[in-house]
């Protein structure tokens, strides 16, 4: 009953299936690597598929931004003058979704802030893959009293309502007044990335010690362990080529993981305030809460729906990421 | 089994104990109790602001932090709870009436969850990779997708303003949009709650019911390629005998795991949903003194939370012992 959702509770949301083992398919058609198959698998899955196109529009669009924005984050669509106002006009030809209270072009500051928000997200998933990687191949590896605190600490983490420990998490780094110049005034970008990477390594930790527990009993890492090769070269060589998969897909839940977290806290007035001249999802959604009983509904709905564009596309191709790279889950 | 039990409970006391301690540390320093006393009551005598801090254990220093800790502790124990700083109120009774309420919303959206999550998951993995299989796992992801306050503002949207102007006949439709009785209203109303009740099942629902959906698919389709199935079948037991009593009653036991995982963090209440509803539960309760910086409605809350946590995860594991009879404890 976590509405939101731990990065690391959707990651172990699937019940953990055993290692991926030898594909069947593989051995009638010769010579394709694991990583051809997989992709094989990959674009037969059509959902995953139109998701991907769609992102990477979505990307390449938001990128542009300067090109694609038809007015700057914080340019009025035109100057109120003459009697007619340019707050809150419905969609029309000079503002495609509608203006805001101030006379802003919504489809100009979605582009900017879906722009923010997929950096947050990204930034925050890559330090959680690589902090939760280091972490789970240690604990699986070694095992002993790390292994047990990691995993009780995890346990804890993920049946903890998540919003309710980034809200304390964030007040207490934020009145830590010499970790400040590290991590950044509390409204900064820079902090909410690290909030959400502070608790967005475990569920890959969890994912990535799984893998290490059941793939460190196989003979291929005996005989390298019996050629000589220290604990560094076969979690480098061995370990992490081989879980690769189910680490991608972890990132990919973190990702959205990470975004709809950032949307949540500004949705409540506690997310980023990412300076005069950006703006991001949460900001934006957060100000929908406001427009739901004054009938702008444009204000709620297309920040809302750019939101769940995101979240959707980053889960689908997450989705067929997981049936690519774990052939028991998808042939059933 | 009895020694697992023991063994566990006996670990849940330091764990309870480290983990409020982190959390009271946590909330002491993100929140400052004593300013936000002082924001909260600003015309406080000197002395009103010693006994606040003495009532509270809220010493200085780190050698404070432990010993105030303890303090709190001892007047927690012995339910002798300090007054929240807004109003000067008990802090219990509203608690108490915040987990019912919480209890409530959360309990009908689980059971419906389960029901049709299951239901739907199970429809999914009778034929995997058929096209009503990849329409149950795609429309479970879209709804997985959608974040809560999204679904709950836009259902706002719908039916505090939109169904009475386009509807205004429609009176059945008028679903209320925030609380959970009319103004004026007294006593209890199973017709009323059930209406207030309406929209923020489904916000939460919708999630949910993705995740069960999903869960039992997967569960399911585990059980299905079992070799103990195919002996099933190779015997003579009929497809319905062998779904019913062989397949589900398998695939079930990773749900009830959940489910037990669930309840527990129900506790916390839906803080998002509850918020946009204006729903007296535990998420609304918490925000508010989060807000307020209320440290002791905070920590009471925190406890409850934690502990339910713990207890549930302890249930979850034991349940599964029990169901599964090739666990032993």
């Amino acid at each position: 009953m976590t509405e939101l959702m731990n990065p690391s509770a959707v990651a172990v949301e699937a019940p953990p299936g055993a290692a991926p083992t030898g594909d069947a398919e593989g051995l009638s058609r010769k010579s394709l690597s694991p990583r051809q198959m997989a992709w094989r698998r990959y674009r037969s899955h059509g959902p995953a598929m139109i998701a991907t196109v769609v992102l990477v529009l979505m990307v390449i669009f938001v990128l542009l931004a300067p090109i694609t924005a038809r007015y700057g984050v914080n340019e009025a669509v035109f100057k109120t003058e003459g009697g007619v106002s340019n707050r809150y006009l419905s969609p029309r030809a000079e503002a495609w979704f509608g203006t805001d209270d101030i006379g802003r072009d919504l489809y100009s500051r979605l582009i900017y802030g879906t722009r923010v928000s997929l950096a947050i997200g990204l930034a925050a998933a890559i330090i959680g893959v690589v902090v939760g990687t280091v972490m789970g191949a240690f604990a699986g590896l070694r095992g002993g009293w790390f292994d047990d605190i990691l995993m009780r600490v995890t346990d804890i983490f993920l049946a903890f309502p998540f919003l309710v420990a980034l809200l304390v998490t964030r007040n207490m780094l934020g009145e830590i007044s010499w970790l400040e110049p590290i991590i950044g005034e509390r409204t900064s970008i820079r902090f909410i990335i690290l909030l959400l990477a502070l608790f967005g390594w475990m569920g890959v930790a969890r994912v990535v010690r799984g893998q290490v527990l059941a793939l460190k009993e196989r003979e291929f890492i005996e005989a390298s362990r019996a050629m000589g090769a220290g604990n560094r070269r076969i979690i480098i060589r061995h370990l992490l080529p081989n879980s690769i998969g189910p680490i991608l897909v972890a990132m990919t839940f973190s990702v959205v993981a990470a975004i709809i977290a950032e949307s949540t806290l500004g949705f409540f007035g506690f997310g980023p305030q990412p300076g005069a001249d950006t703006t991001s999802l949460g900001l934006l959604v957060g100000t929908s809460k406001e427009n739901v009983l004054t009938g702008n509904w444009w204000m709620v709905l297309f920040p809302c729906l750019t939101l769940l564009l995101v979240a959707l596309t980053i889960n689908l191709v997450g989705d067929g990421l997981r049936d690519a790279t774990d052939p028991k889950l998808q042939r059933g | 089994m009895f020694r697992f039990i023991v063994r566990r409970l006996i670990w849940a006391v330091p764990t309870l104990l480290i983990v409020t301690f982190l959390v009271y540390v946590a909330i002491r320093l993100g929140t400052d109790p004593v300013a936000s006393y002082r924001r909260s009551n600003a015309r406080a005598s000197e002395a009103k602001i010693q006994q606040y801090i003495e009532d509270n254990g809220l010493y200085e220093g780190f050698g404070g932090y432990v010993k105030g800790y303890f303090s709190w502790l001892g007047s927690f124990l012995s339910g002798d709870w300090p007054n929240s700083i807004k109003g000067n109120r008990e802090v219990w009774p509203n608690l108490k009436d915040a987990m019912a309420n919480s209890i409530r919303l959360a309990g009908i959206a689980s059971v419906l969850s389960i029901i049709i999550g299951v239901t739907f998951g199970v429809f999914a993995a009778l034929k995997p990779g058929s096209v009503r299989d990849g329409g149950v796992n795609t429309t479970a992801l879209v709804m997985l997708s959608i974040p809560p306050f999204v679904s709950a503002v836009i259902l706002q949207m719908v039916f505090a303003v939109y169904t009475r102007q386009w509807f205004p006949e429609a009176t059945w439709l008028h679903f209320p949009t925030s609380g959970v009785y009319p103004p004026g209203q007294h006593g209890f109303n199973l017709l009323e709650m059930l209406r207030y009740l309406t929209l923020p099942v489904i916000v939460v629902a919708i999630q949910t019911i993705a995740v069960y959906t999903r869960y039992m698919r997967a569960s399911l389709l585990d059980v299905l390629n079992s070799d103990y199935l195919r002996t099933a079948r190779a015997k003579g037991v009929s497809e319905r005998t062998v779904l019913v009593k062989h397949a589900m009653r398998n695939a079930m036991l990773p749900i009830v795991t959940l489910a037990a995982i669930d309840f527990g963090a129900l506790f916390g209440g839906l803080i998002i949903t509850e918020n946009i509803f204006e729903y007296p539960g535990m998420g609304r309760f918490f925000l508010t003194a989060y807000g307020n910086g209320d440290f002791p409605e905070l920590m009471p809350w925190m406890v409850i939370v934690v502990l339910a946590v713990i207890i549930f995860n302890l249930l979850a594991d034991l349940s599964y012992a029990f169901l599964d009879p090739r666990i032993r404890l």
